[in-house]
């Protein structure tokens, strides 16, 4: 049996929304370089709707793959929707990670989170 | 391209020692302890092997206990030193703090059980200082533990000054040998070395067989109670195709081993500089005194994990010493050892060479390894943090 799980490896060779949004109304960044993976993200809302979502990852192949699949279970979504996103669905989209790499998954939704709270409170402000 | 850059994880087996453990499986497939014929031509297999092996390294061939590997031989090693040591009322022992986990973590049960351990510093080359050596040593010292040659950053320990130190403070010394043997020469007279460990699988042989080599005199402790094999001192029937097949790889590697050195250290080199020229990198431990075929890098910005999957995608099996790869937190503790900071630990990778690695193949590494990190780093937060200057470059 592979390491990963063949989506798991499609989200890591292929990531999708890698990248930088210049003008993001949220942006949220996790983890450290100590233990070896950061996930920062990016959100464009317009009218509460995720219209575009970017993330650069520093990490594992399952660090790298749940970062892309977390981005694309929220793009085009509600901010209301996107709140709800757990770290078990995004390992379930990927098919499952092995379990001592479960944390990935949870860095994940931590960082989309993290980016949403930025954008509330960047609400909250303007 | 397929490429196996992982040969201090295993090696190959080669169609001499695959040749050489065949016969002992299909014809003379008899017990060595077994009076008749077919027990007995399997015992003198076994007795010429010993003695073959015992004569690449400069032993006696009593003085050789086959194991089923390196980690075995090990903790054999180990526990007999510490069994000694205690009898004589010895409880302290000097190791170096980046050994094999075998050596480490034997040494954590000895602890347990009473024994003090002094792990020397390895410093930022990767070498044991033979002075710091010499002072760890106590009244009480029943036991230095260093190996020959580092099994992540490959850099080659003195051996013969630490063995000669020990033999002048009448302190048994021991080496894991594990990835020097059948690549480097080794005279364990000369070296003065009391107790060295060896495994088949690191020069060409198979899997799941190895030696002890235990100087006249140095009494071994039982791991495994049994059978008189071996002298009594590790029971179980013989794995006597594994034993022959290690005796053929490291008569092999012994006849060949001056020439596959000198090839292979200029590969390493053309490896070392073609890699060197990516910005932000660092060779992990001294550029001269490490074996042939090793290679050890630390580059900025990424992390290991992803470099090693995107190499296996090219066709190039390496391996890395990022947390990762080893199921921990922490990244490789040999890194830590040399003063590898986590953020940069975490961003290693460890290619080691084989005997039959081109020229062509190094390049293709090189350009390999030169558009993956830059790849990777493309899509860093870590990196874009260091290009803008937020985070201080370390290498």
């Amino acid at each position: 049996m592979a390491l990963y799980s063949e989506k798991v490896m499609d989200h890591f060779r292929n990531p999708r929304n890698v990248g930088v949004i210049e003008d993001a109304n949220g942006v949220g960044e996790v983890g450290n370089a100590k233990c070896g993976d950061i996930m920062k993200m990016y959100l464009k809302i317009e009218d509460e709707i995720i219209k575009d979502v970017k993330f650069e990852t520093f990490g594992c192949g399952s660090a790298i793959a749940s970062s892309s699949m977390a981005t694309e279970l929220i793009k085009g979504q509600p901010v209301s929707e996107a709140m709800k996103l757990t770290n078990k669905a995004v390992a379930e989209a990927l098919d499952g990670l092995p379990d001592y790499k479960m944390h990935c998954s949870v860095l994940a939704e931590e960082a989309i989170r993290s980016a949403l709270d930025d954008y509330n409170r960047r609400k909250g402000e303007g | 391209m397929q490429i196996y850059a992982d040969n201090a994880a295993t090696t190959r087996m080669s169609r001499t020692a695959i040749d050489a453990m065949l016969p002992y499986m299909e014809e003379i497939y008899g017990n060595p302890s077994s009076l008749y014929s077919i027990g007995q031509r399997a015992k003198e297999a076994l007795e010429q092997a010993r003695s073959d092996i015992a004569a690449v390294i400069g032993a006696d061939p009593r003085e050789i206990t086959f194991t089923s590997g390196g980690s075995e031989a090990d903790n054999q090693a180990l526990l007999s030193a510490a069994t000694l040591g205690k009898k004589q009322g010895k409880l302290h022992i000097v190791s170096s703090a980046f050994e094999h986990h075998a050596v480490l973590h034997a040494l954590k049960r000895l602890e347990s059980e009473g024994f003090e351990v002094t792990l020397l510093p390895v410093h930022e080359n990767g070498i044991v200082d033979v002075r710091e050596m010499e002072a760890a040593l106590r009244e009480d010292t029943c036991l230095v533990t260093i190996m020959t040659a580092n099994n992540e950053i490959g850099t080659l320990q003195p051996v013969r000054e630490i063995g000669a130190v020990c033999r002048a403070h009448g302190v048994p010394f021991h080496t894991d040998a594990v990835q020097a043997v059948g690549h480097l020469p080794i005279d364990v007279k000369a070296d003065n070395i009391d107790l060295l460990s060896a495994s088949a699988h690191k020069f060409h042989g198979p899997k799941g067989v190895g030696f002890l080599f235990a100087r006249r005199g140095v009494r071994l402790t039982n791991l495994i109670e049994g059978g008189a094999q071996e002298r009594g001192k590790r029971a179980g029937t013989e794995n006597v195709s594994g034993i022959m097949a290690m005796a053929a790889a490291l008569k092999e590697a012994a006849a060949g081993m001056a020439e596959n050195a000198a090839r292979m250290t200029a590969l390493r080199d053309r490896l070392i500089a073609g890699l060197s020229e990516i910005p932000h990198s660092a060779l992990n431990g001294d550029a001269v005194r490490r074996l042939p075929g090793n290679v050890n890098f630390c580059f900025e910005g990424i992390e290991g994990e992803s470099l090693l999957l995107l190499l296996d995608d090219k066709g190039i099996s390496a391996s890395s010493g990022s947390a990762c790869t080893s199921g921990s937190l922490d990244p490789s503790h040999v890194l830590l050892a040399i003063g590898r900071v986590h953020d940069v630990a975490h961003g290693s990778l460890r290619l080691s060479l084989g005997e039959d690695a081109t020229e062509e193949e190094v390049d293709y590494i090189i350009r390999s390894v030169r558009e993956i990190v830059e790849y990777l780093r493309g899509f860093s937060p870590v990196w874009r943090d260091l290009q803008s200057g937020k985070t201080p470059f370390i290498l």
